[in-house]
């Protein structure tokens, strides 16, 4: 039995999360947030520097060409600084679109500048409220040009690419389209969360290049499960950051001639919260090895890693802004940029309606 | 990241299938439903000496001691095997010798004692029970009020224990007494060996909610216990006691079949005025959480046997399986009785598991209590884990005589 990140993975992680923590600080959000920024082009290029983007990209195609996992330990280190990059919008979802289903040639042409990120690519499906769905695509492709309303777009502004979901004479197909050009026009978003614009993203009759062969809704779920297995390593990053704030700022803060860490009230707070950590971990490792060696059942594995890394990261940013008490309400404080990231993390891909709907079905076929 | 054993892990492992194969099933029962009350003892001291005759009874305890010499590891992938048979072990008193009193004599006791309990506690020779619990000592054990007093070279005992298992077929058991009233709680207790068949003990059985007796109430009165049966010097007794309870709460993962999928056959089956139960967002919302949970916790048990496999101590981190399962065990088999609405209260032909249901729910129940109450091990993951403060014990410095209540 050896079900634990690798030497290797564990020094990958560790180098990540150094230049993460040392670049994305709370005092740097907050002047990116206060500036407009759209992203954090500085932090982009070092990330690139080291080697992070390319990780899972095939060495043919001018990445590492190391394993899921080693894409999964980087989205921890993300999410546990809220990084304002687009790495999960041009990684874990355009480039393992390109990866998966792209021609040899758009894998040829595209693979190894967002390896590099020289190029920023995103992912486009939901084309407003209710989940991203194969049946209800308004979005058309036909003869190379790509027409309709997406939105939300994740990091659309600062993006160059974007894999489209979109149906051709009615059945769901997958578009590879280049944003500078006339035919896109792109709108930011007044967004929950600050640290990672969305676009509304209009396409009229914009040049696009089918992706993929046939019908592309089996693709598109085995997309999803991929990313949703990036995001909860992403969560728990998160949730596991809540954590440590909050057991900091209580074992610091004193009431009534006590640490409030001292209470037993607080205590079973993040004991509790301990607890989701853990199980939500478990079941991301069991998800991430699903991935690399036994596909079968990463589509459940995804599901059930999606769902317990949901609740932990929910949970551990609303009880860290809780413990923080009035400070934790303060732009000052840094509780808020979980706060906003957790709901941002718990409805992209799919909420958790969409995710326990997509665990029992896939429970039921296979019993 | 794999699930496989390590070249030396799979050796181990397949000569513990050989021997169980060839020993294991003249003492397995035909299906896993529980022993009889009746027939237990005997099957019991009768697999500990075949298995002790193998050279399993302690697989990582050095070979002079009756051990095997071999690793944490070893032990966890001999329970793995064993538990595919339905053998007389584990449950009541039945482990207890080997798993809680020879580990405290081992560590604590002298070399006599050592030498005359281990050879007839690992083949069975003799079961053992626990006389720790008191009416008034369950979470705060330091409190008990069972008291211990010099007479030349022996000690008389009085007073009352309770929730001990198998205390009344145990032939010997371990004991917490107050040997000095005079020092604060923690600080007045030794540890004794108790020969069940010494005068003055009287061991009642309790009637539990579910209808069983596996615990007993156990009075003790003017009870004899000679000094040479004292383990730990005097007054370390909770010392002694802690070692005990590790080994208690040392247990893994929590390997059992998903019971979700078997909720989901259940809700299959159920009618509603349009189709079945499982028809319904909300449960279906409440099965993808629970088996969220049960796989979490399935796959936190093999993080755990992989600290085993590399030698280290088992992480304070276990005091969760226990915490998560219990109340899972208590809520789903609540939701199992739902599923059926007012007939999931009643044993009936098309529910042939009502019965297994009724008994999970009201076992849930001192599930969440014994080993550590819900309560308990969430303080201990926060201390622990957490490195938070403990909780203020406004009695810690106080001797023992002069508290209140």
């Amino acid at each position: 039995m050896n079900f634990d990140l690798s030497d290797e993975q564990k020094m990958l992680k560790a180098q990540a999360a150094r230049l993460l923590g040392a670049r994305s600080t709370p005092n740097h959000l907050r002047a990116l947030v206060d500036g407009g920024a759209e992203w954090d082009a500085d932090l982009w290029r070092e990330v690139a520097q080291m080697g992070l983007l390319g990780a899972a990209i095939p060495e043919a195609h001018g990445g590492l060409g190391l394993g899921e996992t080693e894409l999964c330990v980087i989205a921890e280190e993300m999410g546990r600084v809220t990084a304002a990059i687009p790495f999960f919008s041009s990684i874990c979802l355009a480039a393992e679109a390109i990866r998966l289903a792209g021609t040899e040639a758009q894998k040829t042409r595209w693979l190894p500048k967002l390896a590099c990120g020289e190029t920023i690519g995103t992912f486009a499906w939901t084309e407003g409220p209710g989940p991203a769905s194969t049946r209800r695509l308004g979005a058309s492709l036909a003869d190379g040009r790509l027409s309709g309303l997406k939105w939300p777009v994740p990091d659309a502004g600062v993006a160059q690419i974007c894999v489209v979901a979109a149906q051709t004479a009615g059945r769901p197909a997958l578009a590879l389209v280049e944003l500078d050009q006339p035919g896109v026009a792109r709108a930011r978003l007044e967004g929950f969360d600050q640290v990672r614009p969305h676009h509304r993203l209009d396409f009229g009759a914009a040049v696009a290049e089918p992706m993929g062969e046939g019908d592309a809704s089996a693709f598109l779920e085995r997309l999803y499960d991929r990313a949703a297995t990036y995001a909860a390593w992403e969560q728990i990053g998160g949730a596991e950051a809540c954590l440590e704030a909050a057991k900091a700022y209580t074992l610091e803060r004193r009431t009534f001639g006590r640490q409030v860490a001292s209470y037993q009230a607080v205590k079973h707070n993040l004991a509790n919260l301990l607890v989701l950590i853990e199980l939500a971990r478990s079941n991301a490792y069991f998800a991430a090895w699903a991935l690399e060696s036994d596909p079968a059942q990463a589509p459940l594995a995804a599901a059930t890693a999606r769902l317990s890394a949901t609740r932990a990261y929910e949970q551990g940013a609303r009880e860290n802004l809780q413990l923080h008490g009035g400070i934790g309400f303060t732009w000052a404080a840094d509780c808020h940029f979980h706060y906003r990231r957790a709901r941002l993390l718990a409805l992209a891909l799919g909420g958790e309606e969409v995710w326990s709907e997509r665990l029992v079905t896939r429970l039921e076929t296979a019993a | 990241m794999d699930f496989n054993d390590t070249p030396e892990e799979a050796a181990f492992r397949a000569e513990v299938r050989a021997w169980l194969a060839e020993n294991a099933a003249e003492y397995a029962g035909a299906d896993f439903e529980p022993w009889p009350e009746d027939e237990l003892p005997a099957r019991a001291r009768a697999w500990l000496r075949r298995r002790a005759e193998g050279g399993y009874a302690t697989i990582s305890w050095p070979k002079e001691q009756g051990g095997r010499g071999g690793t944490r590891m070893h032990e966890m992938i001999y329970a793995e095997e064993e538990e595919k048979y339905h053998v007389p072990y584990g449950g009541g008193a039945i482990g207890r010798g080997v798993n809680m009193a020879l580990p405290a004599i081992r560590k604590h006791g002298s070399a006599e004692q050592y030498e005359r309990f281990a050879g007839p506690t690992l083949c069975g020779e003799l079961l053992w029970c626990q006389l720790f619990s008191e009416p008034g000592a369950g979470s705060d054990l330091a409190g008990l009020r069972t008291r211990a007093v010099k007479d030349g070279d022996r000690w008389i005992v009085n007073g009352q224990k309770v929730w001990s298992s198998g205390a009344h077929y145990a032939d010997w058991g371990i004991l917490m007494a107050r040997t000095d009233p005079k020092v604060p709680k923690h600080r007045g207790i030794s540890f004794f060996l108790l020969d069940m068949r010494t005068p003055g003990i009287d061991v009642r059985p309790i009637r539990q909610i579910n209808g069983n007796s596996e615990f007993n109430e156990v009075f003790l009165t003017d009870v004899a216990i000679p000094d040479d049966c004292r383990v730990g010097a005097l007054g370390e007794g909770w010392q002694v006691a802690m070692t005990v309870l590790m080994n208690e709460r040392a247990g893994a993962g929590d390997s059992s079949d998903s019971f979700v999928r078997k909720l989901i056959e259940r809700a299959r089956r159920s009618p509603r005025d349009n189709g079945t139960a499982l028809d319904n967002d909300a449960l279906r919302n409440r099965l993808a959480h629970w088996y969220a949970e049960e796989q979490g916790l399935k796959y936190f048990g093999y993080r755990l046997m992989t600290s085993l496999s590399r030698g280290e101590p088992p992480p304070a981190s276990a005091a969760m399986v226990k915490l998560v399962s219990a109340t899972k065990l208590q809520q789903t088999n609540a939701q199992a009785m739902d599923i059926d609405d007012f007939a999931g209260l009643f044993i009936s032909p098309e529910r042939p598991d009502q019965e297994a249901i009724f008994q999970d729910y009201l076992w849930s129940a001192v599930m969440r209590i014994a080993g550590g109450a819900d309560e308990i091990l969430r303080n201990q993951l926060a201390e622990r884990m957490l490195g938070l403060p403990g909780e203020i014990r406004v009695d810690k410095d106080i001797p023992f005589d002069q508290l209140v209540g």
